[in-house]
């Protein structure tokens, strides 16, 4: 409490940070200086390759050790088995892979059913249509058996991660060290690109779903920690009490107390592992697992932009449903039934479902359209598809204004903004990065920004990992200039505010894959489809914060300003802007981070970065490459994560606000 | 009050917040202040508090936010455990209590009753009730006909299967208190039960609560920071400041001869004609004339006759013996204040 006043400099003589910043400044501008006249020696302008470390040998070595000498291949593939065998049975299940329980494949018009029924029970007739709709969407448009594919994964990826997620986070919440040991862990895998966690599981677990079920619960894992060990903490303490003086020994705390208390943030980390579990599950299709993401990933491959599109919408849907239905259990609360109400009647819903169920299942026995929609029954649309939107793209002044984009974007702004960031000697481009730690969030950031950004020099990636940072640069750049002023905008009146935050919402719950297809669609295959992925991706955290945070500058202080005769504009800049602008910036380091996940994808597309140098791991078994460019990625990203939330807290707290 | 032993006793306890408490209590100063002990950056939450709580009373423990009463309660029961001193419940240290036995005397002894009610979300009325039943193992049909009657005495019926969000404050809190009750504690604790209710439900819960007292004669310690409420339920009162107990005493003497300075404010707005009653102002030997007023009648309400009546001495008396006389002019003079 006394020591926040403390925290004034010490004596007036000393630098600030930000003059410091500015010294630094200038030692790397005059480096660059040096480099654009040719004075400056090579040695300084891009480390030689002699002085490079084999780091990516080391980790080699030391996974080997770790897989072989210690024998943890042995135990992992002894895992997989076990892996297997359940998939086995949920694919059985869904799509009617030929394993035990040799019960399924479940009719699709049974699981539309209850889809819509179930969706009927957690939120009315609005998610039972959407349920249903979903279901029999994807039935209709012959993408039946590719969707339960993925499903039968995440059916037992999904719950692999609560039930690892939880226990994880009961032990963080009960052992402090535990919380201490997995808190930084948490912070890496989180920004640690997926490509990451692919080849591990392959090579740990074997191509196909098995690697596949394991990179997505481990890639699902994180939120449902933190979300678990935060629902605890939040307990009331007096209902702890309550518990106590009723007697309940530790079990019985657990049990009865704190679980059910914290129901409503196990129930949000449940969301959140649902779909964060169909957005890593399709982007398995990158080592061989098939399903949605693989169907995808071959069509856009060939440009069928139809079908893509057809998949796109899909997996939307699935996404969407997950999340409004996952969503709307985290509100449902239980409800009294009346004195006297039958048995049938209290599981009315219930009931119902199982008849639905069994019925549709035996006229599909009789009639095979209910069981399957066959080949060439589907009223997929993907070659009308492909010629509307060629059509479309030939139009004159479509096809005028995407060429004037992809030309002027890249000839005029892109490619000079790459080539300027690329011309920029290494060290004078880390002590840029630096200094903007140290002016933003202080000495500690900057000297992490030091030693990480240094650690990417080292890694003999350099290139690539500048030209990885100038796609996300000018990918948040762009996405700013227009999500600030729409959120800015939105946040003008209630109606606006909801309908954009509705936008965003549903947009946020699409897997990252899918933005590809918009991307593909109008630019092609070229950096222009990139930088744009990445803009929609990183766009929709810019807008949410901007209005959420105009949102909650405090009525008093804009009603002060009113009252004060600001005009709009003098408000906006004066009251709304400066205190919305701490919950801003942690929007602007969301989409930071989404852009850095989303460039890796965009690789797909053919890039020459990092992500690209990743991707190609996958096909082999260069784990040490693999996690080098994966920690060079997660570096970058940390940089950024330490300094703006820093600057955001500092913030905060300057301006009193929760 | 009887001879028996007491019910709760503690001897100078204390309760220390901070980093190594029971270090800093050992090393710590005789005599320093509240604000002595903060400076070290300990906070005294308990400070060298000795009390007794006897059987069948009710003691109210009185003090603003922060002066230690709602630490002391959970003294008492051991949610917190104590850094000094000794706390005793029926005889039993219940520092020294191992961990299975500490619930075993909650599961069979101890209710308590919670400020913001302490009810479990996602358990109906009735299921709330019967938790403690269910957590010391008794069988679903006993606790459930336990319930019932506990739901039953608190006014609750036909609500037992609402969910406590369905519920207002009031009828939540008639919740905690039926599940406190529900094991037939001999010792019952309340946490400022009635703070979080409006004024007029908390006039109706406070009816209630000594309807029920009436009834079940429980020993209470009840915790407020209304001083209005203290007088009006209390045995006796212990005013806390900084964490210790400022004076310990009947409302009457309370309101009679404040011990410090810091319990005189508290008294200064207070109708004391209606706390007074006349067997504290009676001197015993001392005799009076004509009829004996009774020895539990307030000076709020021998007023009129206080005002009409010419005697001197008037005599008082206790179940019908006369215990002595209570002079008209200091009866007078808390009903209008002394003589300047």
């Amino acid at each position: 409490m006394t020591t926040e006043i403390t925290s004034l400099p010490a004596t007036r003589a000393a630098w600030t940070n930000g003059q410091w910043a500015l010294g630094v400044v200038g030692v790397a501008v005059f480096l660059t200086i040096l480099q654009y006249t040719g004075l400056l020696p090579g040695w300084l302008h891009r480390l030689p390759e002699t002085v490079i470390p084999n780091f990516a040998g080391w980790l080699d070595a030391v996974f080997n050790f770790i897989k072989d000498d210690l024998g943890l291949l042995a135990f992992t593939r002894f895992l997989t088995e076990g892996l297997q065998w359940l998939l086995d049975a949920s694919g059985n299940i869904f799509y009617g892979k030929r394993r035990w329980p040799f019960i399924g494949p479940i009719p699709w018009t049974a699981l539309a059913a209850v889809a819509a029924i179930v969706g009927y029970y957690l939120g009315g007739w609005r998610l039972a249509i959407l349920g249903g709709g979903t279901m029999v969407w994807t039935a209709l448009i012959g993408q039946w058996d590719i969707a339960m594919q993925t499903i039968s994964v995440l059916a037992i990826a999904a719950p692999l991660a609560f039930v690892i997620g939880l226990s994880m986070g009961i032990a963080a919440w009960k052992y402090a060290w535990v919380d201490k040991a997995i808190k930084p862990i948490l912070s890496v895998l989180q920004t640690l690109p997926f490509f990451t966690y692919l080849l591990p599981a392959v090579i740990f677990f074997k191509v196909g779903p098995t690697a596949g079920a394991v990179a997505t619960t481990i890639y699902a894992i994180p939120p449902m920690i933190l979300m678990t060990t935060l629902g605890l903490q939040k307990v009331s303490p007096e209902v702890v009490e309550a518990g106590k003086m009723s007697g309940c020994t530790k079990f019985q705390m657990l049990r009865h107390v704190y679980l059910p208390s914290a129901r409503t943030e196990i129930l949000v980390g449940v969301n959140q592992v649902i779909m964060l579990s169909l957005a890593m599950v399709v982007l398995t299709a990158f080592i061989g697992m098939p399903g949605l993401g693989a169907k995808l990933l071959a069509m856009m491959g060939s440009f069928k932009l139809g079908r893509s599109f057809e998949i796109g919408v899909t997996i939307v849907l699935l996404a969407v449903m997950l999340d409004r239905m996952s969503k709307a259990w985290v509100v449902k609360q239980p409800e009294h039934f009346e004195k006297g109400t039958v048995l049938w009647q209290r599981h009315q819903m219930l009931l119902i479902g199982i008849i639905a169920f069994v019925v549709l299942t035996l006229i599909s026995l009789v009639v095979p359209w209910f069981a399957e929609i066959g080949r060439g029954q589907d009223f997929s649309q993907g070659k009308e598809l492909d010629n509307l939107i060629k059509a479309l793209l030939n139009i004159e002044w479509v096809k005028a204004t995407t060429g004037f984009l992809r030309a002027f974007l890249n000839v005029q702004v892109l490619i000079p903004f790459r080539n300027f960031l690329l011309s920029i000697p290494t060290p004078a481009f880390i002590l840029l990065v630096a200094a903007f730690a140290l002016a933003l969030a202080g000495r500690k950031q900057a000297i992490y920004a030091l030693i990480f950004f240094s650690l990417v020099a080292l890694s003999g990636w350099w290139d690539r990992a500048v030209i990885t940072l100038y796609s996300v640069i000018s990918a948040v750049t762009l996405a700013a200039l227009i999500g600030l002023p729409v959120g800015i905008f939105a946040a003008r009146s209630e109606k606006w505010a909801s309908r954009v935050l509705l936008i965003c919402d549903t947009a946020q719950t699409f897997p990252s894959f899918v933005y590809l297809i918009p991307a593909i669609m109008l630019f092609g295959i070229t950096d222009i489809a990139v930088i744009f992925s990445i803009l929609i991706f990183a766009m929709v955290p810019l807008t949410r914060y901007t209005i959420e945070g105009l949102r909650t500058v405090p009525g008093e202080m804009t009603e002060a300003a009113d009252m004060s005769g600001a005009t709009r504009m003098q408000k906006l800049w004066n009251v709304q802007l400066p205190l919305a602008l701490p919950t801003m910036a942690v929007g602007f380091n969301q989409a930071i981070m989404f852009a850095f996940f989303m460039v890796i994808i965009a690789a797909f597309i053919g890039t020459q970065d990092l992500g690209q140098e990743l991707q190609r791991t996958l096909a082999g078994t260069d784990l040490g490459k693999n996690f080098v460019l994966g920690i060079c990625v997660a570096l970058m990203a940390l940089t950024f994560d330490l300094t703006i939330m820093k600057w955001a807290a500092d913030k905060k707290r300057a301006l009193g606000l929760p | 009050m009887s001879v028996e032993a007491p019910v709760i006793s503690c001897q100078n306890v204390w309760k220390i917040f901070g980093n190594d408490p029971a270090k800093f209590l050992k090393t710590m100063k005789p005599g320093m202040s509240f604000d002595d002990i903060r400076a070290e950056g300990y906070i005294a939450g308990v400070k060298d508090v000795s009390i007794d709580v006897h059987k069948g009373e009710m003691l109210v423990i009185m003090g603003l936010s922060g002066s230690g009463k709602s630490t002391l309660v959970r003294c008492f029961s051991r949610l917190h455990d104590i850094t000094g001193g000794t706390i005793t419940v029926e005889g039993q240290d219940i520092m020294s209590l191992p961990e299975k036995e500490l619930i075993e005397l909650r599961r069979s002894k101890m209710g308590m009753v919670f400020q913001s009610f302490g009810l479990l979300p996602h358990r109906t009325v009735l299921e709330n009730v019967a938790f403690p039943l269910e957590m010391r193992g008794q069988d679903k049909h006993t606790r459930r006909a336990r319930a019932l009657e506990v739901v039953k005495l608190v006014g609750l019926e036909g609500r037992e299967d609402y969910f406590p969000r369905e519920l207002s404050g009031g009828q939540q809190q008639r919740v905690g208190i039926a599940r406190s009750l529900a094991i037939e504690p001999d010792i019952w604790f309340l946490d400022e039960p009635f703070s979080a209710l409006d004024p007029l439900i908390r006039k109706e819960m406070q009816d209630e609560f000594l309807r029920l007292q009436q009834m079940l004669n429980k020993t209470i310690v009840f915790i407020t920071h209304d001083f209005d409420e203290a007088l009006r339920l209390a045995d006796r009162i212990a005013i806390m400041k900084d964490g210790a107990v400022e004076q310990c005493d009947t409302p009457d003497q309370i309101v009679l001869h404040p011990a410090t300075e810091y319990v005189r404010k508290f008294t200064e707005d207070i109708d004391k004609a209606r706390v007074v009653h006349a067997g504290v102002l009676a001197e015993a030997g001392a005799t009076g004339e004509g009829d004996p007023v009774d020895a539990g009648a307030t000076v709020h309400a021998m007023a009129r006759m206080l005002v009409n009546d010419n005697r001197s001495m008037i005599p008082v008396q206790r179940d019908a013996t006369v215990i002595g006389a209570m002079p008209r002019k200091a009866a007078l003079d808390i009903l209008l204040g002394a003589e300047a």
